[in-house]
């Protein structure tokens, strides 16, 4: 501390800079607002423009923002190439950027604009008018085998069906059913990539990363079962 | 094994308002925005490149106290209008909002190193050793710039 200063005067400086400009008691009264509200307010916009911006112009690598459903608010991700990820509401936000973060890059922000085309097919699959989609894919999360698994699953029809041995045999398995299952189950991009097409021989749903209760809503939209 | 860098939505999330706040007391209202879309545009390109484990309020807040610098010398060049001067007469007794203005155009006034070390002791709340890092000095020469400037800002704003 500095003996020479009155400590008083000092700490009213101090306070005064802590408060920031225009923000003092009258000026802040004058406003009818609160200066601490108004501060995050303003951050918080600043922010927002920042990372649609960064989105737009391409500075940031991986763009997110919660699209609708009927299973609630969904988390998708996508890159410059496509949709990369597409999170049911129960998976931790958190957990999802950080894998993003660590298999991409951490260049992710939050912004809506990017993810409008799929928002929109979304919509109309979740309607019954929309039976493909066309939204551009990026695969770089799933490796190779879940590849070749993936692009066969994809290529089942709206309304049809492919058992786990079907799948495994297209995808030129040589380790069968059971490992085909393990890849559709780590889908990152569930609905899009239609994995709850794939089913038991004999029709039974089998498993379903999101629930089997969704798995069947999945397929009854689709009038795949009754 | 160190923790990974956070993505960059929750360093901003986790940063937005310090910045904001040591932005707006360095170069005002007008300027703070373009000033807070620079500090983290650049925070954005650099960040891939940061290492795992680093101070990021520390880092963001200097990336923030240049670009403050960069308006500083923009509007000394170009003279760029600040917000209007209030009509403060300081021979009556202020009142908080005439002391306040009074106050910020002192802190303008201030030179740089001085301005920003002030700025970052007492708007963004960084450690000694965190400011000299930001500043670019010894860690004597910061506690002394601030030492000064708080010194002058006492001076200007009648008691």
């Amino acid at each position: 501390m500095n003996e020479s200063q009155p400590p008083q005067e000092h700490e009213m400086v101090a306070e005064a800079l802590r408060r920031g400009p225009g923000a003092s008691a009258s000026a802040a009264g004058a406003l009818g607002g609160d200066a601490q509200a108004d501060v995050e307010r303003a951050a918080a916009g600043a922010a927002r423009r920042l990372a649609d911006r960064a989105a737009s112009e391409g500075l940031a690598d991986v763009s997110y923002a919660p699209v609708d459903s009927p299973f609630g608010p969904l988390l998708a991700a996508t890159t410059e190439r496509g949709l990369v990820r597409l999170a049911f509401p129960e998976e931790s936000i958190d957990t999802v950027l950080e894998r993003l973060a660590r298999h991409l890059s951490p260049r992710i922000v939050e912004s809506s604009a990017p993810l409008d085309p799929l928002r929109r097919e979304l919509e109309d699959y979740f309607h019954g008018t929309r039976r493909t989609f066309e939204v551009a894919l990026d695969w770089s999360l799933i490796g190779p085998f879940g590849r070749r698994v993936l692009r066969v699953t994809s290529d089942i029809p709206y309304g049809g069906v492919l058992s786990y041995g079907e799948v495994a045999a297209e995808a030129g398995s040589p380790r069968g059913s059971r490992a085909a299952g393990n890849a559709l189950g780590s889908n990152p991009i569930p609905i899009v990539i239609p994995c709850h097409r794939v089913l038991r021989t004999g029709g039974a749903l089998g498993g379903y990363g999101g629930g089997l209760d969704r798995k069947r809503y999945l397929l009854e939209l689709e009038g795949a079962i009754e | 094994m160190s923790e990974p860098l956070p993505p960059f939505q929750r360093f901003l999330d986790a940063h937005r308002e310090i910045v904001w706040r040591f932005l707006r007391a360095s170069v005002g209202p007008v300027e703070a925005e373009d000033c807070f879309q620079d500090t983290f545009v650049a925070a954005l390109r650099a960040y891939p490149r940061l290492r795992a484990g680093s101070n990021l309020r520390s880092w963001v807040l200097t990336i923030a106290h240049n670009k403050a610098l960069d308006s500083h010398r923009a509007r000394a060049r170009g003279a760029i209008p600040v917000a209007e001067p209030a009509a403060v007469d300081r021979r009556t007794e202020p009142s908080p909002g005439a002391r306040d203005e009074i106050l910020w155009e002192a802190v303008e006034e201030l030179p740089d190193r001085q301005r920003s070390a002030v700025m970052l002791r007492y708007v963004a709340d960084l450690p000694h050793r965190d400011i000299a890092a930001a500043i670019g000095c010894s860690e004597e020469a910061a506690r002394r710039s601030l030492h000064e400037g708080l010194t002058k800002l006492r001076k200007a704003v009648p008691a």
